[in-house]
């Protein structure tokens, strides 16, 4: 399959802060790619920059074999973007507002298809702006496919929407996919990259710090077992109570986590060294972690 | 479907922003409604009888009529495109414009037809109610005199709109700015006020830097009993023409499509003028 978007070394900048950090990644044409981070992970910042809205301040970016700052018509007139919040002409009826925005491209979807497509019949000649927040961001949803797009942006698509609404349009999203539209998405919701992505790329401070399938994230992490506990204070260097453990390592404060596929010869390696070193280990725990775990340690466990 | 011409797309953009326009009333009512309510309160106040000015021994109504109908053409053009386009710059919708296939330039010329064309309406009004109920003076002859003033005034005032639009930040400083300066320039251009021959010489050069003045005194040429046809004052379409090149300038160096961060995010619709 041919690649749809690669992206190498991206890296953006504001001032002294770096949104996107330096990442690589690549779509192949047909395939649903999901962006998963918490706020501020820079992925707005990403998917901005595959559409042409934004410059890289550093890396190499190629979407549809385009350099997307210098797309220019042609290249807007292959991908649907749906920004994470952009306003729609509030005095304008829904059917108004994709016909009139609809007309550029060269080709197109009826405007009734597309009002069906996102339930709004009931409300298709109604002002955008008498909308609740959920519709107004269906309308967004039918702006970026009204082009009939090969590549379609999706800057969390369903946030703000009813538990019900959100299932109709993973359906559509599928769908999609099933034309053989390309698809790239962010969102804050595991469950709906786990439903939906083919791949995943998990964002935390400008950094991929997790990438595969759904599957492969859970089998590789999901299966895992986290060993934590407080480490009183000790003299002298941690590497040989550290280096040798199989499993990832992460500390906050005095408390550690070991995130294993070996629990239980790195939780004997780390018994052995607290009895050696005469120390007790305080809340000393052992737990096996799902996905949802595994996603909060990567990014930082705030989102 | 397949995708339309470039010039009917522009067509269908004016129509779209002609639509926006009506629908928001409060903008209808400060464009056309407002020039009109002071050329009926004008003539009331000052009478109908002959006076000195400018531009001869002429009536009040005479005098307004063109000044009021130049000072609509400016608001129609120059106050909407500079607060509509903040706006919508502001709500993110030039964002989502910038991100479809349509050349920026034709949603420009469509926010541009639009107002040129509410303009007309604007004019026309202003127009047929002083020559319909104040006897003021329209020359068939003169009518191509009317009408070129009016295309260079409305595209230079619709030009420094956008170039103000690409000055001001938010769309509530958008509206601030360009009522903050209409309002001034119309006070020293002969246009609320009949400053008679002799202003002071500092208001007469200040007045004369600016575009209005020129605008307001080539229109009233146009209309006037006294002036030799074809009526047009070359050298003020001039310094208009030099303004539109100014703004021009102006709109490619500061307009920007994408929200400025961190400028006032909300603005409520009936907040947005205060004024004229
Ligand atoms: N125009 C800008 N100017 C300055 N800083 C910016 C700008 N846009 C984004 N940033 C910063 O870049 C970082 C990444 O922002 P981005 O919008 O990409 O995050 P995000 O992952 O989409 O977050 P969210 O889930 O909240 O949408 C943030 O720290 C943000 O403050
Ligand atoms: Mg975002």
């Amino acid at each position: 399959m041919a690649t749809a978007i690669e992206v190498r070394g991206l890296v953006k900048t504001y001032g002294e802060s770096r949104a996107v950090d330096g990442i690589s990644f690549s779509v192949e044409e047909g395939e649903v790619f999901a962006i998963l981070g918490p706020n501020g992970a820079g992925k707005s910042t990403t998917v901005e920059i595959l559409e042409g809205h934004r410059d890289p301040t550093d890396g190499e970016v190629s979407v549809l074999g385009i350099d997307p700052s210098r797309g220019g018509r042609s290249f807007r007139d292959r991908i649907g973007i749906v920004l994470q919040s952009a306003g729609i002409d509030r005095e304008l009826s829904v059917r108004e507002v994709l016909d009139f925005y609809g007309a550029a491209y060269s080709s197109r979807r009826p405007t009734d298809e597309l009002i069906e497509l996102v339930e709004l019949g009931e409300k298709a000649d109604d002002r955008v702006g008498t909308l609740s927040g959920g519709q107004q961001r269906r309308v967004d949803l039918a702006l970026g496919l009204v082009g009939d797009p090969e590549l379609i942006f999706l800057d969390e698509p369903t946030t703000g929407f009813d538990p019900g609404a959100r299932r109709r349009s993973w359906d559509l999203i599928t769908n999609l996919r099933s034309l053989g539209r390309t698809i790239v998405l962010t969102t804050h919701y595991l469950d709906e990259a786990e439903h939906l992505a083919d791949r995943v790329a998990v964002l935390s401070e400008g950094r991929i710090v997790a990438e595969g399938s759904p599957a492969s994230l859970r089998s590789s992490f999901g299966s895992g077992t986290t060993i934590s506990f407080d480490l009183p204070a000790v003299d002298g260097s941690l590497s040989d109570l550290l280096d040798p453990l199989t499993g990832e390592v992460r500390g906050r404060d005095r408390r550690i986590e070991i995130l294993t596929s070996s629990p239980t010869s790195d939780l004997a390696h780390i018994t052995t060294w607290a009895v050696a070193h005469d120390l007790e280990l305080g809340s000393l725990q052992v737990a096996s972690t799902d996905l949802e775990d595994v996603y909060l340690q990567l990014v930082g466990g705030d989102t | 479907m397949t995708r339309r011409s470039t010039p009917a797309l522009v067509l269908l953009h004016i129509r779209a922003q002609n639509r926006l326009f009506w629908r928001v009333p409060i903008g209808a009512f400060f464009t056309l409604a407002l020039p009109v309510i002071m050329l009926v309160l004008f003539v009331a106040l000052f009478g109908n009888e002959p006076e000195g000015s400018v531009v001869g021994t002429i009536t009040p109504a005479q005098f307004y009529t063109p000044a009021l109908a130049v000072f609509s053409v400016g608001s129609a053009t120059y106050t909407n495109i500079a607060i509509n386009l903040s706006t919508r710059r502001e709500e993110g919708i030039l964002r989502r414009v910038r991100g479809t296939p349509l050349p920026p330039w034709v949603y420009m010329a469509g926010a541009v037809g639009s107002a040129v064309w509410i303009g007309v309406i604007a004019l026309v009004v202003m127009v047929g109610l002083g020559v319909i109920a104040y006897d003021v003076n329209l020359e068939v002859a003169k009518l191509p005199a009317m009408a070129l003033t009016f295309v260079v005034g409305s595209m230079c005032f619709a030009m420094l709109g956008i170039a103000l639009a690409g000055v001001a930040k938010s769309a509530s400083s958008a509206s601030a700015l360009a009522n903050a300066t209409i309002l001034p320039m119309a006070f020293i251009s002969n246009i609320f006020i009949n400053l008679g021959t002799n202003p002071p010489e500092w208001l007469q050069v200040l007045g004369d830097l600016l575009p209005l003045r020129h605008f307001g005194l080539a229109f009233a040429e146009a209309m006037s009993p006294f002036s030799e046809t074809p009526a047009i004052l070359w050298d003020r379409l001039g310094v208009l023409l030099l303004w539109t090149a100014v703004g021009a300038l102006l709109a490619r160096w500061r307009f920007r499509w994408d929200p400025v961060p961190g400028a006032n995010g909300r603005t409520t619709r009936r907040g947005r003028r205060t004024t004229a």
